[in-house]
């Protein structure tokens, strides 16, 4: 397609512009467009040859799709979907038996979420590639992913919230993640009138523990003011044993939103020091309160999911534990807060305010030893604005949200409505850069722009609203992203690419902090599964009432047992699949006519179990889904299903054998 | 060239017809910029809409030529059809027309593009304020920052002393046409 702009036909647009108004309005400063040289330029800046790698991974939050989307960067090649808090059919996670109580909760098994931020571990406030963390918003809960499989292993759900949007933000060094409350709610909750709510109903921010696999907890929950809890993050460096948290709706109003939770010239940034918290937590000054929650993890050994329910939770209030919580004044409805690399600044994002505030952490602790508060809410001191403030950075676009930093001295702001991120320069506040991006930018992500040590090479900015970016598919557009080189004085808009559900957040890490230490099989030698066969002597057909248990095995390119029969009408059938394979990239899946679940898809060692309820007698094929060899299409099998107190035997086998109990 | 491409030439044509300086003239973008029209953006792609927005609300409406030029002149295109929800005053050409003599050629001056800035926007409100949602004694948050007063009078809703006169809904909020402008950026 002919990219060259026609030249004639603008040069009578201007014509009639500059007749009609008689004015000269064209904008100094970057245009966020690229002429064709720089176009070649930005397409080298962006293209990985055939056999290379990207740069970067960078993982996008799915959204409402539940998920966690991995790419490459620059390139925005998708490189794997990884399910979190969602059923995901190309490989059974949410229906095979052994992930099924991964998505268990209180409420029961809740199989989607809305997953908004990812977050890396950290070590010494650098993001360290082990493992990354996901919050679901809707039904409370975080998850852990592993970066050595990209596998969920772990899901812990919060209690005593309400919209999990607060999270999970982690400390330097991953002891903890939070998570706040973006509902505050009775707690605990009860049936009671919701024009009751000044007062009664109360915000939470939880602290998790994060660095352990496997034992993720909740620490301790800070009870706070009814408000709305929005995001948050950590201090580092001299602000190390901090967390930040935005917070709206200060009116504590419970409908119209909108409207009523604007009123207030400011809201409040959380200043919450969780060392003084450990030290509360230990005096023993809060309480343990009884609490209904799930604590899932992936076991490495068994490959199966175990879910516990948690009965209680350990809370503190303000009031008990001084010291523990300060208000920052923050004009209104802040949104993001976000702490520069050297841990000295809070950026907090007013979505409705004409400037950004930025916090001094100095001034903060001056104002805190000087006992300079304007207010005290709740027994929790609110600092005096002025006191605190570093400066406000003026001209920062209409609806500012989310902060991230190149390491060099620059933040960089989006702004929703003016549809832009703004570059200024910490220190001395002034606006250095904006670009326009298309369209309506929520969060934008640098790598590790969040941490002490920001990789400041590149950010991607992710949109809300998609219009006319890409070809056109009918009302539901995927949202759109757009990467912009940051190496330069000037922003430049080098590539747009799509994104999968809603990438509300993401982050960034260096590809060789992930690549170099990736799983590629699972030992067979050290699968426990307790179904599992770890050769193709183990396989057995076990029946336990009109409960068959098939132990399966998959090479290519046959399964062992092939044929099998003895299946009644009304029987629960569990295949129980182990990939025998010990090479990377071989995975087996195994599809059965009729089963309602989905297909298995087993990684080489792993076991994996497809539950199917045969409803009628006959002849029932299965097959391997995944192309695992030139034989693929032969790996095959037929199950055999007789009527309800048939006399046919079980037995099974492969290659005319048969086996029998 | 493709259906789509056509399409985007046509709506380039209708951008360029709307905005107030073309790639030709941007001083730091050079003339062979991308020419895709979206790359200016919302404001200047085609897009079906079964009602319209705030800018196409008041490009549609001939009382409001003079906002529309300052919109123009301003930039604010995006901003007026961006997802908001924003209410707009929207003072008419009568109330331009009352400003003192000279006041607004000098707003619409180059030099002076950042004052305009602020003066058309300290007539948009973040949120969707609908006529009945305007009570007397309220103080409205202005996106400059500024905090105006509504009073409910008998003859009608005053906002900072300009009385509305029609309200047309739009899909990114809604509009309130006035009959004074706002200088409340100038002070």
């Amino acid at each position: 397609m002919n990219r060259k702009p026609n030249r004639g036909l603008a040069l009578a647009g201007a014509a009639v512009v500059a007749a009609t108004l008689g004015v000269h309005a064209c904008q100094s400063g970057s245009s966020g467009g690229v002429g064709a040289g720089s176009m070649v330029a930005a397409a080298e800046a962006v293209y990985v040859p055939p056999g290379e790698y990207d740069e970067f991974y960078a993982f996008m939050s799915g959204g409402f799709s539940g998920n966690l989307t991995v790419m490459g960067l620059p390139s925005g090649r998708l490189l794997r979907t990884v399910p979190v808090f969602s059923q995901y059919p190309e490989n059974g996670w949410g229906y095979s038996e052994e992930t099924l109580p991964m998505l268990e909760t209180s409420h029961g098994f809740v199989p989607w979420d809305d997953a908004h931020h990812p977050e890396l571990s950290m070590t010494d406030g650098v993001p360290d590639g082990r493992w990354i963390f996901i919050n679901g918003n809707n039904t409370p809960r975080v998850a852990r992913i592993d970066l050595n499989t990209f596998e969920t292993t772990e899901i812990l759900e919060i209690p005593n919230s309400a919209g999990n949007h607060g999270s999970p933000f982690i400390t330097p060094n991953s002891d903890y993640l939070v998570a706040s409350t973006r509902f505050s709610v009775p707690i605990p909750n009860r049936d009671m009138s919701i024009e009751e709510y000044r007062g009664n109903f109360k915000g939470t921010l939880s602290f998790v523990r994060a660095n352990e696999p496997g034992n993720m907890d909740v620490a301790f929950q800070i009870l706070m003011p009814g408000y709305d809890y929005d995001l948050a993050h950590a201090g580092k460096g001299p602000s190390d044993g901090w967390m930040f948290f935005t917070s709206y709706n200060s009116e504590e109003e419970h409908t119209l939103l909108e409207i009523n939770a604007s009123r207030k010239d400011k809201d409040f940034v959380a200043a919450v020091n969780y060392r003084r918290a450990e030290q509360c937590v230990s005096e023993g000054v809060g309480r343990t309160m009884p609490a209904r929650y799930t604590h899932n993890h992936m076991d490495e050994a068994t490959h199966s999911a175990v879910s516990e329910m948690k009965t209680e939770v350990y809370v503190i209030e303000p009031s008990d534990c001084s010291e523990l919580v300060y208000f920052l004044p923050t004009p209104k409805s802040p949104h993001g807060v976000d702490v520069d690399p050297t841990g000295q600044y809070i950026v907090a994002g007013g979505k409705l305010a004409t400037v950004i505030p930025v916090h001094s952490f100095e001034r903060m602790l001056a104002a805190i030893e000087a006992e300079d508060y304007e207010d005290v809410i709740d027994d929790i001191p609110v600092l005096t604005y002025e006191s605190v403030i570093a400066g406000e950075v003026a001209n920062a676009g209409l609806g500012p949200l989310h902060t991230e930093f190149d390491g060099r001295g620059y933040a960089y702001t989006t702004a929703f409505i003016s549809s832009e991120i703004v570059k200024w320069e910490i220190g001395t506040w002034q606006v250095v850069d904006r670009i326009p991006v298309y369209y309506s930018v929520g969060h934008l992500m640098i790598p590790g722009g969040d941490s002490r040590e920001p990789w400041g090479k590149y950010l991607v900015a992710l949109n809300k609203i998609t219009k006319d970016r890409y070809l056109p598919t009918g009302p539901e557009l995927a949202h759109s992203a757009q990467l912009i080189d940051i190496s330069g004085d000037q922003m430049r808009l080098l590539l747009d690419f799509p994104t999968q559900g809603e990438p509300h957040y993401a982050q960034g890490i260096a590809a060789e902090l992930v690549m170099n230490d990736q799983t590629q099989f699972y030992a067979l030698s050290e699968n426990e599964h307790p179904w599992a066969a770890r050769s193709e002597a183990d396989t057995r057909v076990v029946r336990d009432g009109n409960q068959v248990h098939v132990v399966m095995t998959s090479i290519r390119s046959h399964f062992t047992p092939d044929n099998i029969e003895g299946f009644r009408v009304g029987d629960e059938v569990y295949f129980h699949v182990t990939n025998l394979e010990q090479d990377w990239d071989v995975p087996h899946g195994l599809a059965m006519i009729g089963a309602e679940t989905a297909e298995l898809l087993i990684m080489p060692g792993q076991t994996r179990t497809l539950k199917w309820v045969p409803d009628a007698p006959g002849i029932y094929p299965f097959y391997c889904t995944d192309f695992c060899s030139a034989l693929h299409q032969e790996m095959q099998g037929y199950a055999r299903v007789s009527a309800p107190g048939s006399t046919v035997p079980l037995r099974w086998g492969t290659g005319g054998s048969w086996n029998t109990n | 060239m493709s259906r789509f491409a056509t399409q985007r030439l046509a709506t380039l044509t209708l951008g360029l017809l709307l905005a107030a300086c073309t790639a030709a003239e941007t001083a730091d973008a050079p003339d062979d910029a991308f020419d895709a029209a979206s790359n200016r953006g919302q404001a200047f792609i085609a897009d079906a809409s079964a009602e319209p927005n705030i800018l196409a609300i008041a490009l549609g409406s001939p009382d409001h030529s003079t906002l529309v030029a300052a919109v123009q002149a301003a930039e604010l295109e995006n901003v007026l059809v961006n997802a908001g929800p924003l209410t707009v005053f929207a003072p008419t050409n009568a109330a331009f027309d009352a400003l003192p003599a000279g006041a607004l050629d000098d707003l619409l001056r180059p030099e002076n593009k950042q004052t305009l800035y602020n003066v058309v926007t300290s007539h948009a409100s973040p949120g969707k304020f609908t006529l009945e949602l305007l009570k007397d004694g309220m103080q409205l948050y202005q996106a400059t920052g500024h905090y105006v007063d509504v009073e409910v009078k008998d003859d009608g809703t005053y906002v900072n002393g300009a009385k509305i006169l029609a309200t047309v809904p739009a899909t990114n909020g809604v509009v309130h046409v006035v009959d004074q402008v706002f200088l409340l950026a100038l002070n």
